[in-house]
């Protein structure tokens, strides 16, 4: 394992040489997190965090850093993971770096939606307070990793009062590199919403099919007094890779939160949701759809941290699990000590297509206060052979009834997505992914 | 239309049905009756292809086909409609959605061209219409939340979008109020034609007061004990089953 790590010194110090700001602050905290992960290690399923899942497909393999600047990254095609449907921004990223040729910047008023590295070459304190303190590296391998490898991502900024109309979308992409190495990119999103401020933010990560890469990502989210963010995480890597993502929020008094967190890509998918409700009246729904089909690991870990009084939750997960997938869902919910008045609600359930799937799944209730609501479900299935056997008696073949009743497993969370433009994305890429794992002549 | 010899069947390895014969001709309308556990939901469920239930002897042509050995879908496809005892909430699955899709794969083994949503959306308005049918359960999930005279109007309702050519209603009139019993048996005289037959599973005689029947079966025990005209089930109906035990026994 030693030696495995000492790759990683090679690649941080190779990292300094593209390196666009200079940030001394950075630099500490840079190095001290290359420490941190030096000592942490990758984790094993001997920890309770990771008992299911096991990194050993990124662990024991060499990730190189994806070369930069990308020599022809104009010319990656990035079309079919574009949002359609007018947009406050986008910007592209292509093996973590961003890429203005591909990108259309904000053009509103007040607002910032930029490249981190661009943010920080100007030496923006008001980047540096938040940057690397929302996300604490102190006891988590990846979040310390890509801490250290800090430099590029992106950065989003709505002032107090600010309304951004159309959503702000962020597309992360990686690409096949010429020379078969495995790459990694550790991309980070810091988005901070002013006092009564309000975006909806779509991160996209994707890339090809048959490689081996490794994305680790960390996205820090800062809402201020009664800032409403609707935030997607769409996880559409290619199936041959691992993905890490962090996502840490904290909200403040009154603020709005949604997470919408689809996952159908990777071979090895973990996503990591933390939400501080660090305020009175702090509303959060966290939204998951995920599917998996062949050998194929996903992973969610959420966490709602009811820090104050009078904070409400809505949670829900909905996976779908084909062939030999395996599915882990672990949702912890805390309420503080002084935390009163909270209702807390967590809904899971996963269907399970095949004898040989498999979930693993564990709420986890810390309750520290007492006059709370807090209820909690979790629920694992089949499909229903009598809506099976009734949708067939009318005529439907069995891989149409099947699709159809996958379907309506998933609609429920769909539904929930307010944006028509993702919920028709999200419903069409899953629907081909089915029908791949499902192959059944219809 | 359809013909049946000797059908043994049954579910988890209990024989229910033991020995049926019957025959329907296009245009006729039979109905079964039979005390609880006589074996007449079974049969309904074997001829619509419920895969629990296994045959262990026997045969039913329909049209000349051998119906037990094809899929439920391909059952529905050829003609074969069976409204359910129990229709089934589907949560997530929308009802015009579902129907539509359910329309265009028959009319495809017809060989007729489908339908798009607008013409679809004209022919269900046309049904629910003539049907009497809240036209709200249109674009509701498939049965969910759905009372229970509701679950059988809509079961009644996607008969005659389908259009079969052998109807098995099985048990459609049990538990309903005499609005909803109207609507069954006004949709079934409406859907009667020299090319089409029913098979009209029922427990009480109520619904042939509505819907006169060219035959009457008696089941009892996982067999045709009897035979008639309409008349039948009047007797049944005046002395109750229980008279049918002596004859089988003795």
């Amino acid at each position: 394992m030693a030696h495995a790590l000492d790759r990683y010194i090679t690649e941080w110090t190779r990292a300094a040489q593209f390196r666009q700001h200079r940030s001394e602050a950075l630099a500490r905290t840079r190095e001290e997190a290359l420490h941190r992960f030096l000592s942490l290690g990758f984790p094993t399923t001997h920890e309770e965090e990771w008992r299911f899942t096991s990194v050993a497909p990124i662990a024991e393999r060499t990730f190189t850093l994806a070369a930069s600047p990308c020599a022809d990254a104009a010319a990656v095609n990035v079309a079919p993971f574009r949002l359609a449907g007018a947009l406050a921004a986008e910007l592209v990223f292509v093996n973590g770096r961003y890429v203005p040729a591909l990108s259309r910047p904000s053009a509103l008023r007040g607002s910032r939606v930029e490249s981190l590295a661009s943010s920080l070459a100007a030496s923006d304190e008001a980047i540096e307070s938040h940057l690397a303190r929302i996300a604490p590296f102190e006891r988590h391998p990846f979040v310390a990793l890509n801490t250290a490898f800090l430099d590029d991502g992106a950065y989003v900024r709505v002032p107090d009062g600010a309304v951004l109309q159309e959503p702000v979308h962020l597309l992360f992409v990686a690409t096949n590199p010429p020379d078969g190495a495995s790459i990694m990119l550790h991309p980070r999103v810091l988005v901070e919403l002013g006092v009564n401020s309000q975006a909806a933010i779509v991160e996209t990560y994707a890339g090809p099919a048959g490689v081996a890469y490794f994305t680790n990502t960390v996205t820090e989210i800062v809402l201020a007094e009664n800032a409403v963010l609707d935030h997607y995480k769409l996880q559409y890597e290619g199936l041959e890779a691992s993905h890490v993502g962090a996502t840490h929020v904290r909200a403040q008094r009154s603020a709005t939160y949604a997470s919408h967190a689809v996952s159908l890509g990777g071979a090895l998918a973990r996503n990591e949701v933390v939400a501080v409700l660090n305020g009175e009246g702090v509303e959060c729904t966290l939204n998951g759809l995920y599917a998996a089909d062949a050998q194929r690991l996903v992973d969610n870990h959420t966490t709602i941290d009811h820090a104050q009084p009078h904070c409400g939750s809505r949670e829900i997960y909905k996976g779908i699990l084909a062939n030999r997938a395996r599915g882990v869902f672990n949702g912890k919910i805390i309420v503080r000590a002084d935390a009163q008045k909270i209702d807390a609600k967590q809904t899971n359930r996963a269907l399970l297509l095949s004898e040989d799937a498999q979930i693993n799944t564990k709420p986890q209730l810390e309750i520290f206060a007492n006059d709370v609501k807090c209820t909690h479900g979790a629920a694992v299935g089949q499909l229903d052979d009598e809506a099976l056997f009734y949708l067939r008696s009318r005529g439907l073949s069995d891989a149409a009834a099947r699709q159809l009743l996958i379907h309506a497993f998933a609609a429920d969370v769909l539904n929930r997505l307010p944006l028509e433009l993702i919920r028709a994305g999200v419903e069409g890429r899953l629907k081909r992914q089915l029908a791949q794992a499902l192959p059944i002549a219809a | 239309m359809l013909r049946i010899t000797n059908l043994h069947a049954g579910v988890g390895g209990r024989e229910i049905l033991r020995g049926i014969d019957l025959s329907i001709d296009a245009g006729e309308v039979h109905a079964i009756m039979g005390p609880n556990g006589s074996g007449k939901s079974t049969l309904a469920r074997v001829l619509a292809g419920h895969p629990e239930y296994q045959v262990s002897k026997g045969e039913a042509l329909y049209e000349e086909q051998d119906l037990l050995g094809m899929d439920p879908e391909s059952r529905a496809r050829a003609g074969v409609f069976m409204a359910f005892q129990y229709p089934v909430e589907i949560p997530g699955v929308n009802n015009a959605y579902f129907l539509k899709a359910a329309l265009n794969a028959v009319r495809a083994a017809r060989g007729e061209e489908e339908l798009d949503a607008v013409e679809f959306m004209a022919l269900a308005h046309d049904r629910m219409t003539r049907l009497g049918v809240d036209e709200a359960l249109l674009n509701r999930p498939v049965n969910e939340g759905f009372s229970g005279g509701e679950k059988k109007r809509n079961e009644i309702f996607q008969m005659a979008v389908l259009e079969p050519r052998l109807a098995i209603l099985d048990e459609t009139d049990s538990g309903l109020d005499i609005d909803a019993l109207k609507t069954v048996a006004h949709g079934v005289n409406a859907m009667r034609r020299a090319d089409r037959a029913f098979l009209l599973v029922t427990h009480y005689q109520r619904l042939l007061n509505y819907v006169v029947p060219d035959v009457v079966h008696v089941l009892a025990d996982g067999r045709i004990v009897r035979s008639g005209g309409k008349e039948l089930a009047f007797e049944l109906e005046e002395k109750g089953y229980g008279w049918l035990e002596a004859p089988v026994g003795g």
